[in-house]
């Protein structure tokens, strides 16, 4: 094997092994406290039900496409110049990630209120 | 003489209102106010001299970022819901008069001068839409469409004298004026270039200046009603001074304008500050330093005090300034989630709604005393039927 292939697969299966991970590393009661920040918080820009507010809609149709890295790293890092703020202050990686999957899935709707 | 049927009705309403306040006899509405119950889409119906809830009323739909006025008369209130819906309820009865769902995504309403006109500003479609006051039947169409062609979001729509509308294109950064004197044909002059991501905004107490708050640039955009012709300015630019805009996890907002004498009091965005304008040249007088990104900034109907409350994560603190020296007086943690502060007209009370302790928490003015804590379901918006008098509100 190529060594760069080898590293590229690895890369690749790393890669996989984190968002993998990310799910599961976020305890239940955490969890709790990112649906209801997703709800209240996020919400008050992307309306309590994430149909879009200020900011654009957050369902699932709405994100359709979108690589899951570069949503976490808006969550994380913002984008400058508009109201969205980078959340890194209160969000670790594994937990934009898990917000990310929550919104792609679908799941986070079932919860917004 | 009233015929039978006459006799039936009025009786019939007299036994709602019995039911609804619970007391003998007719009752004003000058001291009722309701409280949004954001997430489960109902709405109280509040008494202010007795402290109590009279009523508890469903079916608004999605009330996240709700807000209401009221019919010149104090009776009724529309609500307007964030998925759309305009909804007419009657403060005696605690009934649901009539609703719409008007738009897909909805941010606020006013009424005109002359109460026969409700106008609601609209995210999608991006425009305006003007409706009867009595039925509720739609009047017209604004769309939102900014010199650039694009349709833009529609922000701080407030009504001003002459059954004028005054309302912020977010996207286009355009300030438009809606004279809806004739509601079918509304006649609009349009302001372009008048200040980037306007995201709020608001009217003098009487009417006279138009403020819009920025997002995408320090300062405000000013407009003078009594000279729309001369244009809109912007004012009090440069407060930032160049320096990084501290992240905002929530939009300030300008509900109604906190004055203090010619001293204006304004949230500042992306700074942990309020602004201290003069209201005679519109000049930056002072910066306060406050505990957060100021959400809402409002004074005691006697401008001697200042509240403030803050997006997250200072969401459960509420800062109250002397409006002379600006010094803070009290500092008030009511709890996680303070999301809005509505005065009693004359201002011995303030009530604050704290929506994680789901609690309205009623506070004495002059001794900051804890007057009640009245159980609410993740309270939002409170808004006590004065507005009804009030231009802009
Ligand atoms: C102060 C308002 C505000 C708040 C609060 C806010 N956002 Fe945003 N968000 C925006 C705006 C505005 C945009 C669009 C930015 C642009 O124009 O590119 C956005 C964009 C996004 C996007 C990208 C969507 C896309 O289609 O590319 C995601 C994902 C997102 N926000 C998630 C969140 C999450 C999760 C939270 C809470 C932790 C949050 N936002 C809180 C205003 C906000």
């Amino acid at each position: 094997m190529q060594p760069g292939i080898g590293a590229g697969l690895m890369g690749a299966i790393g890669a996989l092994c984190t968002t993998l991970a990310a799910a599961g590393d976020v305890p239940p009661p955490r969890q709790v406290e990112l649906r209801q920040m997703l709800t209240q918080d996020c919400g008050s820009c992307h309306g309590l039900t994430l149909k879009g507010g200020l900011g654009p809609a957050l369902t699932p149709e709405a994100l359709a496409g979108k690589s899951p890295a570069s949503l976490r790293a808006t969550i994380l890092h913002g984008r400058p110049g508009t109201p969205m703020a980078p959340w890194s202050p209160f969000l670790t990686e594994t937990e934009a990630g898990w917000l990310v999957e929550h919104l792609l899935n679908g799941t986070a709707h079932a919860h917004a209120r | 003489m009233p015929t039978r049927a006459e006799h039936l009705r009025l009786s019939l309403f007299t036994a709602l209102v019995l039911a609804v306040s619970g007391c003998a006899g007719p009752r004003g509405t000058g001291d009722l106010g309701l409280v949004i119950e954001r997430a489960t889409g109902s709405v109280q119906v509040v008494d202010t001299s007795a402290r109590t809830r009279i009523a508890r009323i469903d079916g608004f739909g999605d009330l996240s970022h709700a807000s209401a006025v009221f019919s010149r008369d104090a009776r009724y209130a529309y609500v307007f819901g964030r998925d759309g819906g305009l909804t007419k309820v009657d403060l005696l009865t605690g009934k649901i008069e009539k609703r719409i769902v008007q738009a897909g995504n909805a941010i606020g309403g006013a009424i005109s001068q002359d109460g026969k006109v409700v106008a609601v500003s609209n995210y999608e479609p991006g425009g305006v839409r003007l409706f009867d006051a009595g039925s509720l039947a739609p009047l017209a169409e604004i769309p939102a469409n900014g010199a650039n062609g694009a349709r833009s979001k529609v922000v701080g729509l407030v009504d001003a004298p002459g059954d004028r509308f005054v309302f912020a294109l977010y996207d286009a950064g355009e300030i438009w004026l809606a004279d809806a004197r004739d509601p079918r044909a509304p006649r609009v002059t349009k302001f372009s270039n008048t200040g980037k991501q306007p995201y709020d905004g608001t009217v003098t107490a009487d009417g006279r200046w138009y403020l819009a708050g920025l997002f995408g640039e320090d300062g405000l955009a000013l407009l003078d009603l009594w000279h729309p012709a001369a244009g809109a300015r912007k004012v009090v630019e440069g407060y930032g001074r160049g320096s990084q805009p501290l992240p905002v996890y929530k939009m300030p907002h300008l509900d109604y304008i906190a004055a203090a004498g010619d001293r204006l009091f304004v949230p500042a965005a992306g700074r942990h500050e309020l602004l201290v304008v003069d209201a005679r040249n519109w000049k930056e007088l002072a910066r306060v330093p406050l505990a957060g990104q100021p959400v809402f900034v409002v004074a005691r109907p006697d401008g001697r005090h200042v509240w403030v409350n803050f997006a997250p994560p200072h969401n459960d603190t509420v800062q109250v300034l002397d409006s002379e020296t600006l010094a803070t007086v009290r500092t008030l943690k009511p709890g996680k989630g303070v999301l809005h502060m509505e005065f009693t007209p004359r201002g011995e009370a303030c009530w604050v709604s704290v929506r994680d302790d789901n609690l309205v928490r009623v506070y004495d003015t002059a001794t900051f005393a804890e007057l009640a804590a009245l159980p609410a379901d993740k309270p939002s918006g409170i808004f006590f039927s004065a507005r009804a008098h009030r231009i802009g509100q």
